[in-house]
Parts: structure tokens; C-alpha cells; sequence
């Protein structure tokens, strides 16, 4: 909060008021709330009064059945002249379905007719060996020999360690679903390259879209195209599309003025201009925004298990409702196995298209000399595996299965550390977590609400005040309150957690230490995966609750903090490290001094990066049976119903909206305050 | 210097950025610089007149800022001007719909750009032949002319490398290739040569003339060195915050400077390069004996050694040989040692 304090250099949007006044504000907030939280009980008894402390019932609009309303309307009556919306999913799940069934077919089943014993099987899908051999040249290809051991070892894990089949079916649902994510972002980005008003209308949505949590996302999916692989797959689409957009309008804006206007002087038309000359000149900038695409279609297709993806992530999910230690562990290390290999993949070609080709004068086909080697290992593997079967399917008498070992380990540490572990929780629990929750339950809602809204006055002016005071009456009158609060309350506490550990771990990964670097590749790879892989640790470890919950947030939303604090660090303007360094700072000095408070507004954004994470991480820990907005929004999706679960949803990105518009104009300020003008972050 | 005919002419043009720039110039009457800037607009371009004329170098020259950019920018209609007309080859190109426009471009304008501007994706032939890929042309055609012109700059055996691969000058070697590939009439270049070394530079401006003597293009070249702009030029425009501020031929730039500006400018420049015999040479038949006949527009540098060399004056003559003055060694001298007269 003292970071909000407002300063003399920049305007307060407050206008003018006594410095000393400006100085107390916070702290008489502070405590007016704390003993608004104590006294609410009391208060709360007074006659008259009760409106003031819980939200009253007067105010709350039956949102969901209009939403439920709407959603029926669409699906049984909307006509668009030529066709109805029905036709128009119909049709949608139509396009989706034929490229899934041509992918499943090469990779999982093969073209087989007939069912069970009567199966006759016409063409085998690609061998293990063929795809581990696709997979290890494309490693190759895109980032040398390191590279190719590191892909092939990681599908030579998935077939030895018997997650093959899953494997492939997760790899079907992302081959299909990333063209169609990169596609349709990149013609969405494109067309709001092209019309500022487009992309002045398609911001607060994809804002939106990245911010309604991911199940929310499910709800409506589910509703409209219906349990299966399909649902699934749009899910994932959309999903993962709104960061290609993004990165597409800023990559076309960033092609050299010097570019555009030559595509100009030779008389493109506005086609070629984009297709010949933007698009391939900012192709190392979209490829970046493939990676994105490549990396949240996984975790999508993961999660969606929930509404009919098969593959790994229903393993996953198998596992966990039946507390199948071993299996769940199994599975979640082919999705790690699988996320970074695709992560690790995607970058080296993300960096390569920034490299010029050097192969020069050269036909693709000598360039390319392992092509024809590629189709011969393939069609071989798949003619010998007709002789010799291992050579088409991984054996399952060769494969290794480490469930018993991952069981008997997690049961030695429950048996052994149960206590330590148990007392952990247990003073964690009482002494802070409980404590908080009560309080914030307690607090009269009128009071938070001013609070939110003088927060957004202060920080961001009028606009902002009002749009905080809009979403948190929103919230209420919804009728969200309670689980809204109980959302901010784990969200607030793991943040605070992720921040404590990150902020520190960042400092050591910007020290350039030998430690620092291992901490910087470690928590790299921690962001590759899959939301769902951080449940199964925790729940073999704390079981269900809030406690288990909050570890696996912090887990997940620990990144960014470390990630910032470090290139906060590491971007501080050397000159000022000059000018420390002739007045005789010592190291410590030079890092509370100067380091630090320079790195304040990018720590400030990493902070609310871990805050966006930990939101979506928060409604996945519904599984685990936490009681917030996650659960309205899992408990809606469990139903199918429409209306709670995109309320409930929209409660989420509310207090996301509210939370990344406080901090960012916050950072402004500071940013303002220290002279720093350029744009920092990611 | 004849007069040829007009290729381009830009009439009073403006460029004005800021909040509402034609308002500004709404009245009909000309906003003064004090006035433009007073209402938070930037006036790049104000009110310049040029001529072009067919075939000759017409060299745009500034300080940093001045305008140069943005003026090049106008007559290309790269960016739109806020006032003013634009006639090439008596079509006024602000009028031209943008179908017009894109013809225009694809086949009587070309432009060079500072950092070359060259596709990353691309080799070298491919990129030489992007301007004819464009316009639709088959691929074998448009890859032999694009090998003429490589060959023109003298890039040959280069043509399937990528930009990346070649050193700045080679990169800039197959701009100019790249934007004489649809053979414009007209010819553009931005800085072309700034971003090199002096060396390179040097070579690059050789090079320049050398394809320029071989096509006659009708060229706009713009730099802020005045050196390279003597070595090309045939006429220089020199322009400050925005407004033209004397159009000139070299030698009358260094001998009758419109102001203090100008004459800033070419106060370091040996006047030896630039000026002629005919500028120096006295008027009238020569006295007595004469060491030879010297043509009035050769340059003092290029004669400077035969006239010291000799005790008695040269005889000037003019293009049709007939003698109009005189020119001895103290003339000459007060020239190369920048004294006196001029
Ligand atoms: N898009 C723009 N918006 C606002 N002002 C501009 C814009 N483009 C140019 N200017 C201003 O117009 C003036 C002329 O700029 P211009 O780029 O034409 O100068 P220049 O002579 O080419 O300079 P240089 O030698 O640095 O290239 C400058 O003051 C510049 O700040
Ligand atoms: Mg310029």
C-alpha cells in the first residue's frame, strides 16, 4: 500500500489536498477496516444496519436464468436468415471434427473397421518409432543434436513408460487445435492491425477472454457442442487463441516503417502487402505467439478432459477422483514430458525463423536432405510392424511401470513426515489462513466496496473509481459475495506467499550465481506446464481443502514473481549501477538502494502476472474442494448449467479486471515517479 | 545546367502533424512558424515549391529534422500532404485514385531506402524480383531481369544469398538493384548511402553516378552530407525547419549563399570542387599570349595544376568555343585557398 501513496511529483487525480492528510489515508484505511472486521458482528445486531453489512437479497439480480434464458433462446430459436445458430455449431463442430479424425487416424488408430474382436485393421497409424524419429529430426532441425536427444528421449519416455496411446491422443487434439489457433488469431490480428476500430473493439474482449478462468470457458462449450473431443477441441481453440491475436497486431505494428512503406513504393495491393511482406518480415515475432498458442492448447486439452478429451489429461483426472496415487503421478509426468518437449520445440523454431537461413542457393530438397531418410524410416517401421508387431506398438511386457514405486514413496512420506506435515497445515490453517477468511467474510460489503473504489480514485482517477465500483457491485449483485470473497481471500493469501518466495528467489536468479541460473531454468519449466500436473503432488501430499488448494496455487503462480523481480533487476540502466558503484556502495546497499526501488514497476507487474495465475490455477483447485467462485464455476460445469457457470465465471474475471487495472496504473505511477519512461515487462 | 522538361512539380506542398493540421491552413492565408507552433503542431513540410526536370539529380539537403524525410515522403504520396499539389509528368498524383496510385508505383517510381529495406526472407534475386512478383510477371521473366540488375550493380554470383549474409554496402548494392528492377522513370533515394562506412560511401556514390550516367533516370536523392551532395548533384535543395530555403546548382550555392544558413553549410567545402573556371575567368579577350583554350564549365580543381603549371593565362571558352575570358595562377590560387572573391 505505501507504493499507492501518492507523491508530489505527479498530479494526484485527488486533486489538491494537504500532504499530511495524503500520508494517513492508507493507514487510517488499514485500520478502520481491521476494526470494521472485528466489529462486524456487533454491528451487524444493530437494527437497520444489517444492509450495510451483507449484501442485501433486495439487490441481487437473477442473472443466471437470463443468461440461462439467452443461451436457450440462441440454441433453440437464433436464425441468422440463412441458417440457425444450432446449424451454425453443427457446422463448426463439423470443420473441427474431419481434421481431428484425420490426426487421430495417423497417429492413434489407424483406418480400422469393425469393432472389439472383429477389428480388422487396414492401416496401421504411425509406428512409435516413425513419430519418435519425426519428432527427433524436427528437434534437430530447429536446434541441433542436444536438442534431438532431448525430444526423442522425452517420447521415448512416454512409449517406455507406457503413456503412449494417451500421449497420442493428447497430440491428435494439439495438432489440430494449434493451426486452427494460430489461423484464426492470426486473421483476427490481422483484421485489427488493419482497422483501429476493430481492435478498439476486440481488446476488452480478448481482455475478457483472458481473464474468464478456464473452466468458465467449458460451461458454454459444453452447452453448445455437447460432451466429446469436439467440445473439447473448440474449448481449446479459443482458448488459446486471444495471445496470437495480440502478438500478431503488435508484431504487423512493429515491422520497420522502412518495410511498409517499400511494400508501398512497389505497389502492393493491400493482400500482398500483408501476406508477402508483413506477415513473413514479422515472422520471429508471431512465431513467439505460436509457442503461446502451442503451449495453452496443451493445457487446455488437458483440463477439457472434463467435458471429453480424452488422452493423458483424463488419466490425470481418473487418477485423482480415485486418489490412484501411482497412476496419476505416472500420467502427469508424460504431460510434463510432452510439454516440454513441444515448449523446447517450438522456441528453437520460434528462434530459428529470427536466424537468417544461411544454406544459401541450395533446393529445398538438398537442403533438406533427411526428408526422403524421414518417409523411408516410417513406411519401414510400419511394413515390418505387419512381420513384426513391436516395431508398430511399444510392447507392454517392455514397458516399465513406475506406479508402485511412486505409491509405495508417497505412502513411506505420509507415514513418515505425516505429523510434520500435518502440523504445518494444521498451525498454517489456525493461526492464518482460518483467521483471514472469517475476517474478510466479516467485513461489511459497503466498506469494501468504498475501499475498491477509492483505491481505483486514487490510483487511476475518476474512470478507474468507476470502473472498480461497477464490477465489485457486480460481484454483488450477482449474489457472489461470499465465495468471491472466499476467492480474494486464498487468491490474496497464496499471492502474498508466491511473492515472499519469488521476490527473493528472483533477486538470487538476477545475481547471475550459478544458483541463480538453475533457478531461472528451473522456473522456465515450471511454466510450461499444465495447470492440472501442480494438483497431483499436492493432493498426494495435503489431500483436499483450502491448504492443499493454496500450495498448488503458489506453485503455479510462483513464475512470474521470480521471473520479473529478475528482469527488474537485470534492466536497471547500468549508469546508475556506475554512479553506486563511485559512491561506495556495498552490495547489499546497491540492492535496497538502487537496484530494487528501480525494479519496483516491473516487480509490480509480475506481482500481477502471479495474481492472474493464481486466479485461473484457483478455480482448478475447485477439484481439490476449495468453497470460492471456482467452485460455483465447477459445480456449474458438473451441471451443465449455463447460466451459474458464466456468472460465476464473470465474478472471476471481475475481481482479475479489477486487481491488473489497480496494479497497472500503479506501476504507471511508479514508473512515472523514477523517471522511467519505456514500456518495461515481458 | 539547360532547362529540360518538368518531370515532378510540387506546388506550395505542406506537411503539418499535430491535432488539427488543416485547420491551420483553412483561412488560405500562410500560417507563420511561431503561430504553428504555438497551437502544438509540428510543421514538417511549409509551403516548398520544386521542379524537377527529366534526367537530372536533384539532390535534397537539411540538418536533421528539417524535412528532407517527410518532403520525399509527399512527393511519393508515402504520406499524405496537408495541402499543395503534386504533378508528375503533369498528373497530379494527390488526385490519383489509389488503383492509380499502385501503377503509378509499380512502374514509374522506384525508391531506396537508408536501411535498405530489404525482405529478411528473401535471397537476393528473390527480393530483386519482388517488385515484378508483385506486378504479377512470370517467374522466368522476372528472374532474368532480375539478374540484369544484380549484375548492373555488380553483385553477380550473389544472388542466392540471404541480406543477412551480405555486409552493408552489398545489402544497399541490392536495394538499388531491387528498386531499378520495374525500370521507374522516376528515382528515390532516402539517405541511401548513410548508413555505410566513408569508405563504402564513397564507393557506393561512384557506383551511383556510374548506373546513372548508363540510365538517365530522373532522381531525388536526399542527404544531409553536403560533399555527397556536390559529388551527385546537379541541383541542390536546401531546406531548414521545413521550408526550402534556396534551390541551386552547386557553385552557386558556395558562390551566392541565400543566407547565413547556406553559407554555414558551404564554408568548409573546398570551393576547388565546385566551382568553375567561368566563375573565376575575367572577362573580355585575354591581353596577350595565351598557355591554351579551357573550357568555362570545367572545374577549378580538374584545371588547377595546368594553370599554376604555366607562367602566362589560359583563354576561357564557351560551349561553342568561343573565348569569353581569362583565367591566370593568382585566381586559381585564391580559389584553392579559399581567399578573396565569390
Ligand atoms: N509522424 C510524425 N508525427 C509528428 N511529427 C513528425 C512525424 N514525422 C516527422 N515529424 C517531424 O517532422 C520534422 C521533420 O522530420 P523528417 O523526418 O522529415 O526530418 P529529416 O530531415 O528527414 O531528418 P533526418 O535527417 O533525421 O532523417 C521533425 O521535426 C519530426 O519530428
Ligand atoms: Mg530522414
Amino acid at each position: 500500500m505505501t507504493l499507492a501513496a501518492p507523491d508530489h511529483a505527479t498530479a494526484s487525480p485527488a486533486g489538491p489536498q494537504r500532504p499530511g492528510a495524503q500520508r494517513w489515508l492508507w493507514p487510517v484505511a488499514l485500520l478502520l477496516t481491521l476494526a470494521l472486521g472485528w466489529a462486524a458482528p456487533l454491528l451487524e445486531a444493530l437494527p437497520g444496519l444489517g444492509w450495510l453489512i451483507r449484501v442485501p437479497s433486495a439487490l441481487v439480480i437473477d442473472m443466471q436464468a437470463a443468461v440461462r434464458g439467452f443461451m436457450d433462446w440462441l440454441v433453440n430459436r437464433a436464425h441468422f436468415g440463412l441458417f440457425t445458430f444450432r446449424e451454425l455449431t453443427r457446422g463448426i463442430a463439423w470443420l473441427v471434427d474431419q481434421p481431428y479424425q484425420a490426426a487421430r487416424f495417423v497417429l492413434v488408430e489407424g483406418w480400422v473397421e469393425g469393432r472389439g474382436a472383429r477389428a480388422v485393421t487396414h492401416f496401421p497409424p504411425l509406428s512409435w518409432i516413425a513419430i519418435t524419429a519425426i519428432v527427433t529430426t524436427m528437434g534437430w532441425h530447429a536446434g541441433g543434436w542436444r536438442l534431438a536427444a532431448f525430444v526423442g528421449g522425452c517420447f521415448l519416455y512416454l512409449a517406455v513408460f507406457g503413456q503412449w496411446a494417451s500421449a497420442m491422443v493428447t497430440l491428435a487434439s494439439i495438432v489440430i487445435a494449434v493451426p486452427f489457433g494460430v489461423g484464426l488469431g492470426l486473421l483476427l490480428g490481422v483484421a485489427a492491425y488493419l482497422s483501429p476500430r476493430f481492435d478498439r473493439a476486440l481488446r476488452p474482449v480478448l481482455d475478457l477472454m483472458q481473464t474468464v478462468p478456464i473452466f468458465a470457458y467449458l460451461v458454454p462449450i459444453l452447452f453448445l457442442f455437447g460432451f466429446g473431443p469436439v467440445a473439447a477441441l473448440v474449448a481449446t481453440v479459443i482458448y488459446a487463441m486471444p495471445p496470437m491475436v495480440r502478438v500478431t497486431t503488435l508484431a504487423l505494428h512493429s515491422v520497420p516503417e522502412e518495410i511498409r512503406e517499400f511494400a508501398a513504393m512497389v505497389g502492393c495491393t493491400r493482400n500482398q502487402r500483408i501476406w508477402r511482406v508483413l506477415v513473413p518480415a514479422a515472422k520471429p515475432d508471431l512465431m513467439v505467439g505460436v509457442n503461446q498458442v502451442i503451449m495453452l492448447s496443451l493445457n487446455m486439452v488437458i483440463i477439457a478432459s472434463m467435458i471429453g478429451a480424452g488422452g493423458l489429461g483424463f488419466d490425470v483426472l481418473n487418477a485423482l477422483r480415485r486418489l490412484n496415487i501411482g497412476a496419476g503421478i505416472e500420467a502427469g509426468l508424460a504431460i510434463v514430458a510432452l510439454a516440454v518437449a513441444l515448449d523446447r520445440l517450438s522456441q528453437a523454431y520460434a528462434r530459428r525463423s529470427a536466424r537468417p537461413p544461411t544454406a544459401s542457393g541450395m533446393s529445398w530438397l538438398a537442403r533438406n536432405r533427411w526428408a526422403p531418410a524421414l518417409v523411408a524410416v516410417a513406411v519401414l517401421s510400419g511394413l515390418l510392424g505387419l512381420i513384426w508387431p513391436p516395431a508398430q506398438s511399444f510392447p507392454a511386457e517392455w514397458q516399465i511401470t513406475t506406479r508402485d514405486f511412486w505409491a509405495s514413496l508417497v505412502r513411506t512420506i505420509n507415514v513418515n513426515y505425516f505429523d510434520q506435515l500435518e502440523a504445518f497445515k494444521n498451525a498454517l490453517l489456525l493461526n492464518v489462513m482460518i483467521p483471514l477468511r472469517r475476517f474478510l467474510l466479516a467485513l461489511p460489503w459497503v466498506w469494501v466496496l468504498a475501499l475498491v473504489t477509492l483505491a481505483g480514485w486514487r490510483l487511476g482517477g475518476a474512470r478507474l473509481a468507476g470502473l472498480c465500483a461497477a464490477l465489485v457491485m457486480f460481484i454483488a449483485m450477482a449474489g457472489l459475495w461470499e465465495p468471491a470473497m472466499i476467492t480474494l481471500y486464498l487468491c490474496g493469501l497464496s499471492v502474498v506467499i508466491a511473492a515472499l518466495i519469488g521476490i527473493p528467489l528472483g533477486v538470487l536468479a538476477a545475481s547471475g550465481h550459478r544458483a541463480g541460473r538453475v533457478i531461472g531454468g528451473f522456473i522456465d519449466t515450471l511454466q510450461t506446464l499444465p495447470s492440472f500436473v501442480y494438483l497431483i503432488p499436492v493432493v498426494m501430499l495435503f489431500r483436499v481443502g483450502d491448504f492443499a488448494a493454496m500450495i498448488a496455487v503458489v506453485l503455479y503462480a510462483l513464475a512470474p514473481a521470480v521471473r520479473y523481480t529478475a528482469h527488474g533487476l537485470r534492466s536497471v540502466p547500468s549508469e546508475l549501477i556506475e554512479a553506486g558503484t563511485v559512491s561506495g556502495c556495498t552490495r547489499w546497499q546497491m540492492l535496497w538502494r538502487i537496484r530494487l526501488p528501480m525494479a519496483v514497476p516491473e516487480i509490480l507487474l509480475g506481482i500481477n502476472q502471479t495474481i492472474m495465475l493464481a486466479l485461473s490455477m484457483l478455480v482448478i483447485t475447485a477439484l481439490v474442494g476449495t468453497r470460492d467462485l471456482g467452485q460455483e464455476v465447477y459445480i456449474a460445469l458438473t451441471r451443465a448449467d449455463v447460466g451459474q457457470g458464466i456468472i460465476a465465471g464473470l465474478g472471476v474475471a471481475a475481481i482479475a479486471i479489477i486487481a491488473d487495472r489497480l496494479i497497472a496504473a500503479g506501476a504507471a505511477r511508479t514508473r512515472a515517479r523514477l523517471g522511467l519512461t519505456g514500456r518495461g515487462g515481458s | 545546367m539547360t532547362e529540360g522538361t518538368v518531370t515532378l512539380a510540387c506546388r506550395n506542398v505542406w506537411k503539418i502533424y499535430g491535432p488539427d493540421p488543416s485547420a491551420l491552413l483553412a483561412g488560405g492565408s500562410v500560417p507563420d512558424a511561431a503561430a504553428i507552433a504555438a497551437s502544438g503542431h509540428v510543421c514538417a513540410v511549409g509551403g516548398v515549391d520544386i521542379e524537377v526536370r527529366a534526367g537530372e539529380i536533384f539532390v535534397i539537403m537539411g540538418l536533421s529534422g528539417s524535412g528532407k524525410s517527410t518532403l520525399i515522403r509527399c512527393l511519393s504520396r508515402l504520406v499524405e500532404p496537408t495541402a499543395g499539389e503534386i504533378l508528375f509528368d503533369g498528373q497530379d498524383l494527390l488526385r490519383a485514385s489509389p488503383r492509380e496510385l499502385i501503377e503509378i508505383r509499380r512502374h514509374r517510381m522506384g525508391m531506396v531506402f537508408q536501411h535498405f529495406a530489404l525482405l529478411p526472407h528473401l535471397t537476393v534475386l528473390q527480393n530483386v524480383a519482388f517488385p515484378l512478383q508483385v506486378q504479377g510477371m512470370a517467374r522466368p521473366a522476372r528472374e532474368d531481369r532480375a539478374r540484369e540488375v544484380i549484375a548492373l550493380v555488380g553483385l553477380e554470383g550473389r544472388e542466392g544469398h540471404y541480406p543477412r549474409e551480405l555486409s552493408g554496402g552489398q545489402q544497399q548494392r541490392v536495394g538499388i538493384a531491387r528498386s531499378l528492377a520495374a525500370e521507374p522513370d522516376l528515382w528515390f533515394l532516402d539517405e541511401p548511402f548513410s548508413a555505410l562506412d566513408p569508405l563504402i560511401r564513397r564507393e557506393m556514390q561512384d557506383e551511383f553516378l556510374r548506373v546513372q550516367r548508363l540510365l538517365q533516370k530522373t532522381i531525388v536523392f536526399i542527404t544531409h552530407d553536403f560533399d555527397e551532395a556536390i559529388r551527385l548533384a546537379d541541383r541542390i535543395a536546401i531546406m531548414k525547419d521545413g521550408v526550402l530555403v534556396q534551390v541551386a546548382t552547386p557553385e552557386e550555392l558556395v558562390l551566392r549563399p541565400a543566407d547565413e544558413y547556406v553559407a554555414a553549410f558551404t564554408a568548409h567545402v573546398a570551393r576547388a570542387k565546385v566551382v568553375t573556371l567561368g566563375a573565376i575567368m575575367t572577362e573580355g579577350a585575354p591581353p596577350g599570349d595565351t598557355a591554351g583554350r579551357l573550357p568555362a564549365s570545367a572545374r577549378i580543381e580538374d584545371m588547377a595544376a595546368r594553370i599554376e603549371a604555366s607562367a602566362l593565362p589560359h583563354a576561357v571558352i564557351d560551349d561553342a568555343d568561343r573565348v569569353i575570358g581569362h583565367v591566370g595562377r593568382q585566381a586559381v590560387i585564391d580559389v584553392l585557398v579559399n581567399r578573396g572573391r565569390g
